[in-house]
């Protein structure tokens, strides 16, 4: 139990005393991951709406096809992430692995299908006669749309939410496609995984309490503008 | 109506500021790495190599030094020796630090590498839990071996094709015992994690000197059988030629292994750890005759 009370006090330290490379860490997380989440939403918003709206054949497979990747295991979009970014592979000339950006890449793809599947879930589980009601009124496509989504903002946060915590807590790709480089792409899940294997357990604990810390700053602020008029007064 | 606009927007914004607000604020270092790493006309090499250069923290002393000095930034894969072997079979490795000699000569006799080196060298110890349940203490380790299979005490390997685990299956060779059964157990991880999965079993297992050394407050493991010559663990430095693959850097390559093996370098290798453990991790070979190595 000491090694729990010694890396508190370490996560402590590490934010306190202003080491660089702490705060390298901390800042190309929130950099990867959030970037992550907002390419996932900017790909999976449309896509989303579009599965849960239009009607079209393989819609439900799609929406299948989505809700699986939801639970896509991230070492293996990291292996494929990997291959796609060898030298040898594809997208080799481009020189982007062992990169932020290949992890951005990687993590993208793990968020992308949870914005799919939840805003899907989010849309459809509005009242279908509101956008019938919002055409009556004289609305537009894009009007009735973003007052459909307005009135589905509570599951929409729900989701980004969950699209970031899903990227924000992932080991598996991040180490496959960043190689955890010191002052390049490692970040605190990655570090943590490396002070383990060192032995330096209290340093470990305390990347993950800093980790915490941050998902939840990240959630808190995104839960306070979704919460806003949630309940009536 | 208009709320739910503003709101999807506002979103939509916040995500994405939010996204792109923190990479000024990523800072020099992360900003111009991504940069460097962008345009493979940079300096930048990519260095597979074992975990336990990695996990002992040798590498985080060695290599900002040769950066310093030569301009090339070194992207370290820590994988077993087998991955880093392949990995410069496929010529995604520019260069190669192991320790898995009798799958180098192999390698390197397949003609895709260049020049091998000798760097260095320490040597594998046969660790087990202080009551020893098998008796192996001061025994070869041939002989421990094969009391730790007759007694079936629990052995915990490598399992993941590493210069450790090919040592390994050499001694069990040795031994004339092939493991199997459920003593036997294969964490297919690295050092530092095999060390900790070993002691909380109260398990043998074969590890490299220099990872034991520098987690061995922190495990319940002791030494039980050293100091075998056919316990030396010996590292050399491989270059990778363009054979191997259009992209590899054999320039990058043969600044690095030259690095390696110059005079300095092998200082900073025989005095790594001195201070911190008493002794140093890792002897300097550099240029020695490798058959009257440990003599």
């Amino acid at each position: 139990m000491d090694v729990l009370f010694d890396g508190f006090v370490d996560a402590v330290e590490l934010l306190l005393s202003g080491d660089e490379d702490s705060w390298t860490i901390i800042a190309l997380t929130l950099r990867v991951s959030l970037t992550a989440t907002a390419i996932a939403l900017l790909v999976g918003l449309p896509l989303g709406a579009i599965v849960a709206l239009a009607r079209f054949p393989g819609r439900r497979v799609l929406l299948a096809a989505a809700n699986t990747g939801m639970g896509m295991p991230p070492v293996v979009v990291g292996l494929f992430v990997t291959v796609l970014l060898w030298r040898s592979g594809p997208l080799g000339g481009l020189g982007l692995l062992y990169t932020p950006t290949a992890m951005i890449v990687a993590q993208a793809a793990i968020a992308t299908p949870v914005v799919i599947a939840l805003v899907a879930a989010a849309l459809q589980q509005v009242d279908p006669d509101f956008r019938v009601q919002m055409q009556a009124l004289g609305a537009n496509r894009v009007r009735a749309f973003a007052a459909l989504l307005g009135e589905a903002r509570l599951p929409l946060f729900a989701g980004t939410m969950a699209a970031f915590g899903a990227v924000v807590s992932e080991v598996g790709a991040a180490q496959m496609v960043g190689g955890n480089l010191v002052g390049q792409t490692r970040v605190l899940t990655t570090a943590a995984v490396l002070a383990t294997s060192r032995g330096q357990f209290s340093l470990a604990i305390a990347f993950g309490l800093i980790l915490l810390l941050i998902a939840f700053g990240v959630n808190l602020s995104l839960t306070l503008v979704q919460q806003q008029r949630a309940v009536p007064r | 109506m208009r709320r739910g606009i503003l709101i999807g927007i506002a979103w939509i914004v916040a995500v994405l500021l939010a996204g792109c607000g923190t990479a000024p604020s990523a800072g020099g270092p992360s900003a111009s790495a991504s940069a460097a790493s962008a345009a493979p006309a940079e300096k930048s090499l990519i260095l597979a190599t074992t975990t336990s250069t990695q996990d002992s923290g040798l590498l985080d002393e060695l290599l900002p030094v040769f950066t310093r000095e030569s301009g090339w930034q070194v992207k370290t894969v820590a994988v077993g020796s087998g991955q880093a072997i392949e990995l410069g079979r496929r010529g995604e490795a520019d260069a190669l630090l192991v320790h898995s000699p009798e799958a180098e000569e192999k390698f390197v006799a397949e003609g895709s590498a260049g020049a091998r080196r000798l760097v260095m060298h320490n040597d594998f110890v046969l660790l087990g839990p202080k009551a020893d349940p098998a008796g192996v203490r001061g025994t070869s380790s041939a002989d421990a071996m094969k009391k730790i299979a007759n007694a079936e005490a629990v052995f915990v390997s490598r399992g993941d094709e590493s210069g450790t685990h090919a040592k390994e299956k050499g001694l069990w060779s040795q031994a004339g015992v092939t493991p199997g059964g459920s003593w036997y157990q294969s964490t297919g991880q690295g050092m530092g994690a095999t060390l900790r999965v070993a002691g909380e079993k109260a398990g043998y297992t074969l590890s490299d000197r220099a990872t034991y050394l520098t987690q061995r407050d922190s495990l319940e493991l002791e030494v039980l059988s050293e100091g075998d010559p056919g316990l030396l663990n010996v590292y050399h430095v491989i270059e990778m030629t363009q054979k191997a693959g259009g992209r590899v850097r054999a320039d990058g390559a043969k600044a690095f292994a030259d690095w390696m093996v110059a005079p300095a370098t092998q200082r900073l290798i025989g005095e790594f750890g001195r201070a911190k453990f008493g002794q140093p991790l890792f002897t300097p070979d550099a240029g020695k005759d490798e058959a009257k190595l440990g003599e």
